[in-house]
């Protein structure tokens, strides 16, 4: 057995032995340990009536085998394989089956006899034994010949295997199963159809008289609205930036970067400063025009205006590419044909923008259709599927069997768009850049598509800075629209610092969900970025069998919106086995496997410029897969790094649908916070914290790249695509 | 050099991904200190042959024995062969020392050790002065010598080479295909080599193995393949070759009579019986005249003509087909169109042997 295996088995003995087997309070440990609550296993099973944890140490036993007898590779794998596999599956069959209550289903304590026996969450030491029985299982099969006998990568894939498993597919599987139970916890289809087809989900009473139709169509029908309103804006605003002699070009960049730190609601909260009934321009129409203040604002206006504002720069990334990827030559070669520049515009460049522009649908489509703030700060009576979810949940109706249905249909109209995607785009191939040196000039635009965009494009960019504007002032000024004297009061309410008799304390409301905020995110990149491009490695560098379930299991994390998420853990990890809501760790990995999919893409995007023989050259010059990662892959992918950090940090930042379920009293964030500051109409301050919050994460950017720094590639340079991170984000 | 080198065997050895078998049951030896290439048009096998060697790729089935050890299920890394890379995979993020110092490096080396290795290395390959330089600023001959230097840097008993001429301009092949031949020689080394250029293979090689889907088409001496292919395959792969038809008339012990289309010739028999079999004629062997028909010759018309230079090429239409011609052309370029006489040498005319093709 190798070093790495003993030690694994080490780790294993430990965790059964010697840690708390299950989530206990560890304060008072002398009564309660070794047999007791906050027993370890092997204590709990002889000692403690918890006779179900002892099989396990049968699993660790075989594994054991191997360095007691002294065997050889070949038969070693068989026992570790045995043990590894066995334990494990032990491991997670009495977690699931035993609960606070007694059994967990029906059947066995119909066959055992209820209440039966009850168990608290795992903790560390029975989270700590199923690591190493995993990796021991892995290190069996590696020795078995798996993946080249190679057992960094066989570990690697069953780690990140497992952790999908438990952070993405269990999740939703759970909203599948309280889906399809009633409200007695039996399997019920017709229920199920029933709740699936509500008249309030799928109504269409809008069409023939004035009340509302059902949630689905409303998200439905403003999905589609922003989608095509984002595509055309970042259409128009892609063609101004490459083919005129536009002038300022450069604060069209400053629009792709403003996305990417900007919290999705801020910009619904700048509406309301603006538009709402007491807002800086609404009170200068009512003064100037006699317009009456009204509330226009609230409902579908206010959220479409606000999703086109979010998320037109994502167009405008996705189309640039796409723009400046048509081969100039193309359109020269119909120029030559004698096209005019507007034929040759309808004819060849519009076509070939086809696939982007499908692509830029899709993305607004599904960014609005996931968008959770917007609505739940300017939504008024429209409501939507994120919203309606989370209503369901936390209001006062608290359903949660109705929140899973809701979640699946917009999980369903989500994945839906994906699949099209997929399957449509997926297969067209629009290779527009080729390998070979193109010496063409791009086209300039025909005048009247010119005048087009122009006529578009600048009084949105007008409007969007306007918009920020907003952002920086009214955190200044004492309420916006009313009193503009200047003041730093809502700073000094979220930030305040008093000097106490203990030296500084920080006294302001907002620090605990600032600091709170900071841990989480400060946790959650670095770990997003490890797990991220270790699947990427895996998934470009490595076959295995079930590559295709892997790369959909991680890519199914970026499909599922927020509030489904949200639900989706609630469900999951309120009860054992994984009992882990209220904790800055669920916190954590929420963030992870809703970012995690960033960080494979640019990493698998990196990667995929490195050859591969590059690999094959250290494996051959005798370095083993760990030794190739760390010294070859690893510096060349530091772009990716730079990318997923930088990404998952400030997502972790500025994300407040999923985590608004998950949030508790200790571990409150700020997104939650400035959220809950907007909905008591506490304006001021709710833009102090969003201001504050940019500030910071322009900060965190700047020495995430100092930190990492850039690859050294010789004389050539090659720039971290940050701007490719905004277009992932929303893919 | 410290170590021998050490010989390469592979019993019947298989390598299937999916339903597609891409090596299928070969086996061979490389001798110690031997050159031998793995000779074959694109997708026959040869380079997946030279990644089972390295361990780049795990055989499906079959045994792979290096310096008469068992390697079968042995990583890369566990191996003791070093590649070149086609594309002569050199780290880019590390300076030309760091590259060829990196096997030593990681294999645990002191700094000062690896660096001593690299630079005698460096040295070898005539790159004194440039170990600061970053691979991109390089050449893509120096690049490809640097990437032999850390290759031979942990003194391997094998070494492999993937096409390593592929990305140099054709004057440059020569000169380094040369380099490496005597670099061989020089240091007594096993070397398995990949080409799809059969020029290239009759050049360096001391054994040529021919592939064709998978499996072994020919081995033997440059010669050999030459002069005795073992099947249409091999004779129309090695330097080209008019596959005619023809009658053996005659057997005379080691030699036959054979006859061709009214010419009749005498070549070495190799096992063919009286009866129809097929020849191998190389292009040099076509003789054209345009006057006065000798006994063993037919008419023929000159269907394409091409002045190299040193020789001319013809495609002459004849009752034997459409034949592949070259002529020293000592005398006045032969028109498309004008008729020739065509008549055999005796020399590069080989019977194919029949049983395989």
């Amino acid at each position: 057995m190798t070093p790495s295996g003993r030690a694994w088995l080490l780790l294993g003995l430990i965790g059964y032995a010697i840690l708390p087997w299950h989530l206990a309070d560890l304060a008072p440990l002398a009564n309660r340990y070794p047999a007791g609550e906050a027993g370890s296993g092997l204590g709990r099973a002889l000692f403690g009536g918890a006779w179900w944890l002892l099989p396990i140490a049968a699993g660790l036993a075989v594994a054991t085998v191997p360095v007691v007898a002294r065997l050889d590779r070949d038969k070693a794998a068989a026992w570790l394989v045995a043990g590894g596999g066995f334990g494990l599956a032990l491991l997670v069959v009495q977690g699931f089956v035993i609960g606070h209550n007694g059994w967990t289903t029906a059947w066995l304590a119909a066959w055992f006899g209820a209440p039966g026996p009850r168990q608290g969450g795992l903790g560390f030491g029975a989270a700590l034994t199923a690591l190493a029985l995993l990796m021991l299982l892995c290190q069996g099969l590696a020795d078995r010949g798996w993946c080249r006998g190679d057992a960094f990568v066989v570990s690697a894939i069953g780690l990140v295997v497992a952790l999908i498993g438990l952070f993405v597919f269990f999740p939703v599987l759970r909203i599948l199963v309280s889906a399809f139970q009633d409200n007695a916890g039996q399997f019920s289809f017709s229920e199920f159809a029933a709740k699936v087809l509500d008249r309030s989900i799928w109504g269409l009473d809008c069409l023939t008289s004035s009340l509302r139709c059902g949630v689905a169509w409303n998200t439905l029908f403003l999905a589609v609205l922003v989608g095509v309103g984002t595509t055309a804006l970042g259409l128009a605003f892609a063609l101004i930036a490459t083919r005129t002699g536009f002038r300022y070009k450069g604060a069209l960049r400053v629009l792709t970067v403003l996305p990417i730190i900007t919290p999705p609601f801020v910009i619904g909260l700048a509406l309301i400063l603006l538009f709402g009934r007491s807002g800086a321009l609404s009170a200068l129409l009512y003064e100037w025009f006699d317009i009456p203040r009204s509330r226009w604002i609230y409902g579908l206006p206010g959220v479409l205006i606000a999703q086109l504002l979010a998320f037109t720069p994502i167009a405008f990334l996705v189309l640039i590419g796409v723009v400046q990827g048509i081969s100039p030559s193309l359109e020269e070669a119909s120029q030559t044909l004698r096209a005019s520049r507007w034929t040759t515009f309808r004819t060849v460049s519009l076509p070939l923008m086809r696939p982007g522009l499908a692509n830029a649908f899709l993305l607004g489509f599904v960014e609005s259709m996931a968008d959770f703030g917007n609505p739940l700060v300017l939504g008024g009576n429209f409501e939507v599927l994120s919203t309606k979810i989370f209503f369901a949940v936390v209001g006062a109706a608290h359903d949660q069997g109705r929140a899973a249905v809701l979640s699946l249909v917009l999980l369903g109209f989500t994945l839906a768009a994906f699949w099209v995607q997929y399957a449509w785009l997926g297969k067209r191939v629009y290779t527009t850049v080729t390998g070979k040196g193109d010496s063409g000039l791009l086209l300039p635009l025909p005048r009247r598509v010119a005048w087009l965009c122009y006529a578009t494009a600048i009084p949105w960019a007008v409007f969007t800075f306007v918009v920020y504007a907003v952002i920086l002032v009214g955190g200044f000024v004492r309420s916006m629209g009313r009193d503009y004297t200047p003041t730093l009061e809502h700073f000094l309410t979220g930030f305040r610092i008093e000097a106490g008799r203990h030296g500084l304390f920080l006294s302001g409301s907002a620090w605990d969900s600032f600091i709170a905020t900071l841990k989480v995110a400060a946790m959650a990149a670095p770990l997003t970025a490890v797990i991220g491009l270790l699947t990427a490695y895996l998934m470009s560098r490595q076959s295995f069998a079930g590559r295709r379930a892997f790369e959909f299991g991680t890519m199914l994390s970026f499909a599922i919106p927020g509030t489904v998420v949200g639900v989706s853990y609630i469900l999951a990890f309120n009860v054992p086995p994984v009992e882990i809501t209220g904790t800055a760790f669920i916190l954590v990995m929420c963030f992870v496997f809703r970012n995690m999919p960033v960080a494979v893409r640019s990493g698998i995007a990196t990667l995929s410029q490195i050859d591969k023989s590059l690999d094959e050259a250290s494996l051959t010059l005798g370095a083993r897969s760990f030794a190739t990662v760390r010294r070859v892959i690893l510096p060349l992918l530091r772009p990716a790094v730079v990318a997923s950090l930088v990404y998952s940090f400030v997502r972790a930042m500025t994300a407040v649908s999923a985590v608004i379920f998950l949030v508790s009293a200790e571990y409150n964030m700020a997104t939650t916070y400035i959220v809950g500051r907007v909905e008591a109409g506490e304006f001021g301050l709710a833009i102090a914290y969003s201001c504050v919050l940019i500030v910071v994460m322009l900060i965190a950017i700047l020495m995430i790249q100092l930190l990492v720094g850039e690859r050294r590639l010789g004389r050539r340079t090659a720039p971290a695509p940050v701007g490719n991170v905004a277009v992932q984000a929303a893919g | 050099m410290t170590k021998s080198p050490a010989s390469v065997e592979f019993r019947s050895v298989t390598k299937r991904y999916g339903s597609v078998t891409a090596v299928d049951d070969i086996s061979f030896t490389i001798e110690p200190g031997s050159l031998v290439t793995l000779l074959g048009p694109s997708g026959c096998g040869k380079t997946t042959t030279l990644r089972l060697i390295a361990g780049l790729e795990m055989a499906s089935s079959g045994r792979i024995l290096i310096g008469g050890k068992d390697v079968t299920r042995l990583s890369a890394a566990e191996r003791d062969v070093s590649m070149v890379f086609q594309s002569y995979a050199l780290f880019p993020h590390l300076s030309v020392l760091e590259n060829v110092a990196y096997g030593p490096t990681v294999q645990g080396l002191p700094k000062h050790r690896a660096r001593e290795m690299a630079l005698e290395k460096l040295a070898l390959v005539g790159l004194q002065g440039l170990e600061r330089r970053s691979p991109s600023e390089l050449s893509g001959g120096q690049q490809q010598r640097v990437a032999v230097a850390r290759a031979l840097v942990l003194e391997p008993q094998v070494l492999l080479f993937d096409e390593p001429l592929s990305n140099l301009d054709a004057k440059l092949r020569r000169r380094v295909r040369d380099d490496i031949r005597e670099l061989q020689k020089r240091l007594n080394l096993t070397v398995a080599y990949v080409t799809h250029d059969q020029e290239e293979a009759l050049a360096v090689s001391d054994r040529i193995i021919v592939m064709s889907d998978g499996r072994i088409a020919q081995s033997g001496t440059p010669r050999q393949l030459y002069e005795e292919p073992a099947n249409l395959f091999v004779a129309d792969f090695i330097g080209d070759a008019n596959l005619v038809d023809g009658v053996v008339v005659e057997e005379r012990g080691e030699r036959a009579l054979v006859r061709i289309d009214g010419i009749t010739i005498e070549v070495p028999r190799r096992g063919a019986g009286l009866g129809p079999v097929r020849l191998a004629v190389r292009p040099t062997a076509v003789l054209l005249q345009r006057t006065g028909p000798g006994r063993q010759a037919v008419e023929g018309r000159i269907a394409k003509a091409a002045y190299l230079g040193k020789h001319a090429e013809y495609l002459v239409a004849s009752p034997m087909g459409e034949l592949f011609a070259i002529d020293r052309a000592d005398g006045p370029l032969l028109e498309e169109g004008a008729p020739v006489w065509i008549s055999l040498a005796d020399r590069e005319v080989a019977i194919v042997p029949s049983a395989e093709g």
